[in-house]
C-alpha cells in the first residue's frame, strides 16, 4: 500500500519509509503525553474516584473509608430533600435557559438592523460574557438588597410592595435564575449574532422576492436556518445552568429553607460548608451529576458531527 | 421622511436595549464612584452628584487586593501558556502524524469536554489537600493545564493548511517541533488568540474551585476576595464593593471589546467548559 503512494507522490518517499514511521509515533507520544497526563491525574483518576467514593461513607474520623454500597444511592432517590434538590435544579435550567435564549434570539435579531454604528452595539451587547459569576452575583445582590436595592426602589417609584428578592421562598430561585440569565446573554447574543450573519443575503433576497415579509420572513427563513445555532446554544446554556454554583453560594448560600439549592450547590454544601466532610454523599451525587451532563453533551456531539465539517 | 423615521425609531430602541443590558455596568462604574451614602439613598440616584475616588482607596485597604489581583493573574497566565502549549502539541499530533489508535485517542480528548468539572472537583480537592497543595499556586493551576477544547480548537485550524506544507517541511528536515514553532504557530495566530483569550476569561473568572483550595485572603483569588466584601460589608458600603468589581473587570472587558472577533471565530467550534 505504501507502494503504490510513493510511486504516485516521488517527493513522498522520504515520508513514509518505516524508520519515519517510527518517529512519527515516537513524536506522537511525545507530543500527546503533557495532555494525557493531565487528563489521567485531573480528569479520568479522579472520575473513576467519584464513582468509587460515591460508595463509601465516612469513619470515626470523618475519612471516606468505610465501605457503604448503594445505601448512599438509595439516600438520594427517596430522601425529599434530595428531591426538592433536583426539582430546584430542574426549575432552575428552565428558568435560566428558555430566557436566556428567546433574549438572545430578540437581540441578536435587533443586531441585523441596517444601521450606521451597528458594530458598536454589536460589540456592547456582549458585555455580560466579560463578567464573571461573581461580579454578576455581588452587583445583582445589591439591586436585590431589601432596603437599598434598586429593584425595591424601582418598585416603590410604582407604589408597588416591595418583594423579598433573596429572602422569600417562592422569590429567590426566579432572583437567583434573572442573573443568571444576564450573565449568560453576552455569550448568547454573540453566537446567535454569529449564526445569524453567516446567512447569505442572496438568501434573504430570493425569500423576499417570492413575497415573504416580516414575521412570514422571520419563521419560515430566518429561524430554520439558526436551528443549528439554536440547538448548540439549548445544549450548552443547559450544562452551563447545570453547573450553576457561583450565583447560589454568593446569592443566597441555597436558602432560603433550601429552595435554590440546586445539585451542585448540594454537593458543596455536604462536603465543604459548615464544617460538613460527607464527601461520599457528594460524590453520589456527582455521579449523577455526570450522567445527566453526559447524556446532554452526547446529543450535542452527535449533533455536531453533522454540522462541523472536519475535512 | 418615513425611512428616516424608522431609523431614528431603530436608533432609539437600539440605545434603550442597550441601556438596559449594560445597566449593571454603568450602575457599578457609578456607584464605584459615589459616596456610601449616596449610593444608599432613596430614591436610588444613578449618578453620582460628585465623584469621588475614595471608595477604590477603601477596597485595597479592606481586603489585600493588589495582591489577589496579582494571583489571579498569574493564575489566568499560567493556564493561557499552558493550555496554548499542550493543546498546540496535541493538535500537532492529531492533525498531522500517523500513529496507532488516533481515532480512540481523540476521543478521549473529546471525552473530557464532556466531564462537568463539578463532578470531579471532590477527589481533585482530596488529591491536592493529601499533597499537602492547599493554598498554593500549583493548586489553582496545574489542573487546568490541558484542554480538550482546544485542541480540538487548534486541531480543526491546522486541517485548513494544505498537507504539502507538512510534507515539504520534513523533506527539507525541519523536526516536528521545528515545523509546529517556526511555520505552524506564526500561521495559526488567529486560532490561538481564540484559544489564549478563552483560557484567560474562564480562569480569571473561577469561581468554585479557588473558593475550595484558597484559604487566606492572601491567597486568594480576585473573585473570591471580592465576594467575601459581600458577607461582611454590603449593607452598610456597597460602594467599595463595587470599586472592586470594576477593577476585576477591566482586564475581561477589554478582551470581550478589543478581541470581539477572535471570541466569535471560537464560539460554534465546541463546548465551553464552565
Amino acid at each position: 500500500m505504501e507502494a503504490v503512494e510513493v510511486r504516485g507522490a516521488p517527493r513522498a518517499i522520504v515520508a513514509v519509509g518505516p524508520r519515519h514511521r517510527v518517529r512519527e509515533v515516537g513524536a506522537a507520544i511525545l507530543f500527546l503525553a503533557p495532555s494525557l497526563v493531565l487528563f489521567a491525574l485531573f480528569t479520568f483518576w479522579p472520575l473513576i474516584r467519584t464513582f468509587v467514593l460515591s460508595f463509601y461513607g465516612n469513619d470515626i474520623i470523618g475519612r471516606p473509608t468505610l465501605f457503604v454500597g448503594t445505601s448512599q444511592y438509595r439516600q438520594l432517590l427517596s430522601s425529599p430533600t434530595m428531591r426538592e434538590t433536583l426539582v430546584a435544579t430542574g426549575l432552575f435550567a428552565l428558568m435560566t435557559v428558555i430566557p436566556s435564549l428567546l433574549l438572545g434570539l430578540a437581540l441578536a435579531l435587533l443586531l441585523q438592523a441596517r444601521i450606521a454604528g451597528i458594530g458598536v452595539f454589536r460589540t456592547l451587547l456582549a458585555t455580560p460574557f466579560a463578567f464573571s459569576v461573581a461580579t454578576a452575583s455581588v452587583i445583582f445582590a445589591i439591586f436585590y438588597n431589601p432596603g437599598v436595592g434598586v429593584f425595591n426602589g424601582f418598585l416603590q417609584l410604582l407604589h408597588q410592595p416591595p418583594v423579598g428578592w433573596l429572602t422569600s421562598p417562592t422569590a429567590a430561585l426566579p432572583s437567583v435564575a434573572i442573573a443568571s440569565v444576564w450573565l449568560q446573554l453576552g455569550y448568547n447574543v454573540l453566537v446567535l449574532s454569529a449564526g445569524l450573519q453567516a446567512v447569505p443575503d442572496e438568501v434573504y433576497e430570493a425569500a423576499r422576492l417570492d413575497g415573504a415579509r416580516g414575521l412570514a420572513l422571520l419563521r419560515h427563513v430566518t429561524l430554520p436556518l439558526l436551528t443549528p445555532s439554536l440547538f448548540f446554544l439549548l445544549v450548552v446554556t443547559t450544562i452551563i445552568s447545570l453547573q450553576s454554583f457561583g450565583q447560589i453560594h454568593i446569592l443566597t448560600r441555597g436558602g432560603p429553607a433550601n429552595a435554590t439549592t440546586t445539585l451542585v450547590y448540594a454537593i458543596y454544601y455536604n462536603s465543604f460548608a459548615f464544617g460538613n466532610s460527607n464527601f461520599g454523599l457528594s460524590s453520589a451525587m456527582a455521579a449523577v451529576l455526570f450522567v445527566i451532563v453526559v447524556a446532554i453533551t452526547s446529543i450535542q456531539f452527535g449533533l455536531l458531527e453533522r454540522r462541523v465539517f472536519y475535512r | 421622511m418615513t425611512r428616516a423615521l424608522g431609523r431614528a425609531l431603530t436608533y432609539a430602541l437600539m440605545v434603550a436595549v442597550t441601556f438596559v443590558l449594560l445597566f449593571p455596568l454603568l450602575y457599578a462604574i457609578s456607584g464605584s464612584l459615589m459616596s456610601a451614602q449616596e449610593l444608599s439613598r432613596y430614591p436610588p440616584a444613578l449618578l453620582p452628584s460628585r465623584p469621588q475616588l475614595s471608595s477604590f482607596h477603601d477596597v485595597l485597604q479592606a481586603i489585600p487586593l493588589a495582591r489577589q489581583y496579582l494571583n489571579s493573574a498569574v493564575v489566568a497566565i499560567a493556564v493561557t501558556i499552558g493550555q496554548l502549549a499542550t493543546a498546540a502539541l496535541s493538535a500537532y499530533a492529531f492533525a498531522f502524524l500517523r500513529f496507532p489508535l488516533r481515532n480512540l485517542a481523540f476521543g478521549v480528548f473529546l471525552a473530557t469536554m464532556m466531564i462537568p468539572w463539578e463532578a470531579v472537583i471532590i477527589p481533585n480537592y482530596l488529591f491536592m489537600s493529601s499533597n499537602g497543595l492547599i493554598n498554593t499556586y500549583p493548586a489553582l493551576i496545574l489542573p487546568f493545564l490541558a484542554a480538550g477544547f482546544g485542541t480540538f480548537l487548534l486541531r480543526q485550524f491546522f486541517l485548513s493548511f494544505p498537507r504539502d506544507l507538512y510534507e515539504a517541511a520534513l523533506v527539507d528536515g525541519c523536526g516536528h517541533l521545528r515545523f509546529l514553532w517556526t511555520i505552524l504557530v506564526p500561521l495559526s495566530r488567529p486560532a490561538l488568540a481564540s484559544l489564549g483569550i478563552y483560557a484567560f476569561l474562564q480562569t480569571w473568572n473561577q469561581y468554585f474551585w479557588p473558593l475550595l483550595v484558597t484559604k487566606t485572603s492572601t491567597m486568594q483569588t480576585l473573585q473570591i476576595g471580592i465576594s467575601s466584601l459581600r458577607d461582611t460589608e454590603a449593607a452598610t458600603a456597597p460602594n467599595f464593593i463595587l470599586a472592586g468589581v470594576v477593577l476585576a473587570l477591566i482586564p475581561t472587558l477589554l478582551l470581550i471589546y478589543v478581541g470581539q472577533r477572535h471570541i466569535v471565530r471560537g464560539l460554534t467550534s465546541g463546548a465551553i467548559r464552565g
